[in-house]
């Protein structure tokens, strides 16, 4: 799950990572608010959407007057905010965090996850901040560098001062920088997060590290455990297919091609996407109904594939193993009837009761197109969506 | 010949009285050499008592003792899963095969490195796994028995029902399998593609291996450098998804490209020329194996 910034800096204080002073807002008046609240001669106006680049896209301005940050707050509030994150269509901006302004004297960059290969918490730390560090990463590989934490004794403070002294703070700061990086690994373990990260993490020319961005990700398989992080789930950031599917526990990705794909396993449904890319269609989900698929989810999962407009025919791949193949065939002729299904319709069923699911589908007197392996499957379902353009 | 497990293997299932739990205990005790396997289930509220017949202990620890079970299986509900875990290592198991889907990455953090500070023997399957399956003899674990047909090749896949597939086309093929094991969907877990296909190098009863990967992490890179340089048998690959778009977490928590890292395309190229032949046609998993068979 992910945060906005401004909720990610709330975390933050209360763990002691250092981040300027500033206060969230939801309309244009509740920014001037702030910036009156903050009192001071710089502000920033910075939108809040979960995606990254939003400086780039126009969606962070400093402003040098009251009158500055409510046209920069005018401009910013609503807007559809295009980052390379974001996808064409942008995001639209419902929340500003106004800020008091930071004299940067050197911008730092902060990251902090789990090892999948040693298997433990990592910090990344470099001297390249407030760049896109996939870039760093790509092309100057030495500028970054990486701490493995090992979690029986958490960050130690020789690593954490160590690590700064590499990435250029100054020994004045040395033992403030040293605070702020073991107060992240703090909130980083006791949060669940998945990914923490601040880019840019700054010297101030006083001196101070400060966090001025904050990214913070959490493990969804552990937010059983933080219904106060649950509270920040922010929906109008979410694919509102996505939020439709999570009710009834599915597993659903909206994607950008015409062939929805209804699949049980996650494997098998990224090698049924597969599939029809490779006979020339495009897939227009990654839809995983599970193991223990019931005709209620099905039918769920029909209408969700549905409503997406540019969905032009359906391919259904289950291999029953405990899932049993006559229950998802009555599953899919009542929800192809329940939404009167008007696109091309291909099954493949393998596995358990495999000849009874087919007798159904034959049966049910709908126009299902049958399969008998993945290829045909794959193949027939983009003659079929090709054949209707 | 097969790997991990045979017909003799004892198992313990934790949690077996949880609705999960029993079901696949059935299943699986009656697939086979099962009613011999499975002789211990593990409840410390329910201990003395049995579930159709198999005795329920109150700890792995007991079981182990009152009834010589040296695996476990692991159907206990995510947030007391990694206890269950440790318990399984601490009672010094061979093997703890955890099927728990959405164990929190933290708990297995912790429960990983206990393991390797205590220098702990016991081997790690999953979680959010299918188990593992040594056809025609024992079957621990979720997958469905009937599509398996004992013979000569090796399985190892992250994903559940696309091992379902590899192995559902061998069969058609007439192909059977030593051992087919699904290491499971999670970011941290036990063993990897590397430690299975090593298994069954060592492994007389294999000729060749179907590894299957997806999306995420280097494991599948790491493992295609190690059959490069040790394999002396053919090794056979797919991995699933060349559509997914970077950012986007494929269902399983370990399926994300990110950091433009970890993506399908890349780990196809890696063992392609770590000599693994390679399909990018999941339908076509059992004909390569079949083309690469003496």
């Amino acid at each position: 799950m992910k945060i906005h910034e401004y909720q990610g800096k709330e975390l933050f204080r209360k763990y002691g990572v250092v981040t300027p002073r500033g206060f969230p807002a939801f309309s244009v008046a509740e920014a001037e608010e702030a910036a009156k609240k903050l009192g001071g001669s710089v502000w920033v106006v910075k939108a809040q959407i979960h995606a990254g680049g939003r400086g780039k896209g126009g969606g962070v301005k400093v402003a040098k007057s009251l009158a500055e940050v409510k046209a920069h707050s005018e401009k910013i509030f609503g807007m559809q905010l295009v980052t390379h994150q974001t996808g064409p269509g942008g995001q639209k901006v419902r929340r500003l965090l106004v800020e008091e302004g930071a004299d940067i004297a050197k911008e730092l960059y902060i990251g902090m996850l789990v090892d999948r290969v040693t298997q433990q918490p990592c910090l990344l730390a470099s001297s390249e901040g407030g760049m896109d560090i996939e870039h760093v990463a790509a092309t100057t590989p030495e500028k970054i560098h990486k701490v493995f934490i090992d979690p029986s004794e958490g960050l130690t403070d020789a690593d954490a001062e160590g690590v700064s002294r590499k990435i250029g703070v100054p020994d004045a700061a040395l033992a403030q920088s040293r605070d702020l990086l073991k107060a992240l690994y703090k909130c980083f373990c006791e949060t669940d997060a998945s990914l923490a990260e601040i880019n840019p993490l700054i010297v101030t020319k006083g001196g101070k590290v400060v966090a001025l961005d904050a990214k913070l990700n959490f493990d969804d398989n552990a937010l059983f455990r933080h219904p106060e992080l649950v509270a920040f789930r922010d929906l109008d950031e979410e694919d509102p297919l996505e939020i439709e599917a999570s009710k009834f526990d599915l597993s659903y990705i909206s994607l950008d091609g015409n062939i929805g794909c209804m699949v049980n396993g996650a494997g098998l449904a990224m090698a049924t996407m597969d599939t029809i890319k490779l006979y020339g269609g495009e897939p227009a989900n990654f839809l995983d109904v599970g193991g223990g698929a019931t005709a209620e989810k099905v039918t769920a999962a029909f209408k969700i594939m549905l409503s997406n407009p540019k969905v032009k025919g359906i391919l259904v791949n289950i291999f029953g193993g405990i899932m049993k193949c006559d229950t998802i065939a009555a599953g899919v002729v009542s929800a192809a009837k329940e939404v009167k299904l008007s696109v091309p319709l291909v099954v493949r069923m393998k596995g358990t009761n495999e000849e009874f699911g087919k007798k159904i589908l034959a049966d049910s007197g709908l126009p299902i197109i049958s399969a008998n392996n993945m290829a045909e499957a794959g193949e027939r379902a983009v003659a079929a969506v090709k054949g209707r353009k | 010949m097969s790997i991990l497990i045979n017909k003799n293997t004892k198992v313990v299932t934790q949690g077996i009285t949880g609705k999960t739990g029993q079901f696949h205990t059935q299943t699986s005790r009656a697939y086979a050499n099962g009613k011999s396997c499975y002789v211990a289930g593990v409840n410390p509220k329910k201990a003395g008592e049995n579930f159709e017949g198999i005795p329920i202990y109150k700890s792995v620890a007991e079981a182990k003792t009152q009834s010589g079970c040296s695996v476990s299986v692991i159907y206990v509900p995510p947030p007391f899963a990694a206890d269950a875990i440790w318990e399984a290592v601490e009672a010094d198991l061979d093997l703890a095969i955890c099927i728990t889907e959405g164990i929190p990455v933290r708990d297995m953090v912790r429960v990983r490195d206990r393991m390797r500070d205590e220098k702990r023997r016991t081997l790690l399957l999953g979680p959010n796994c299918p188990g593992v399956i040594t056809p025609e003899e024992i079957k621990i674990g979720i997958m469905p028995g009937h599509i398996h047909k004992k013979g000569r090749v090796g399985v190892v896949s992250r994903s559940g029902t696309l091992t379902y597939e590899a192995v559902g086309q061998l069969t058609e093929l007439g192909i059977g399998q030593s051992t087919a094991v699904g290491i499971g969907g999670d970011p941290v877990n036990g063993l990897k593609h590397i430690d299975v296909l090593r298994l069954f190098n060592d492994d007389p009863g294999t000729e060749a291996v179907v590894m299957i990967g997806e999306i995420g992490g280097s494991d599948e890179e790491t493992a295609a450098q190690w059959v490069k340089a040790n394999m002396k048998k053919p090794v056979v690959g797919f991995i699933a998804g060349v559509t997914a778009p970077p950012g986007k977490r494929m269902g399983h928590a370990g399926a994300i490209i990110s950091g433009g890292k970890g993506t399908a395309q890349e780990k196809l190229a890696v063992m392609e020329a770590c000599d693994i032949r390679v399909t990018r046609n999941p339908a076509e998993m059992g004909k390569l194996l079949k083309s690469v068979l003496k």
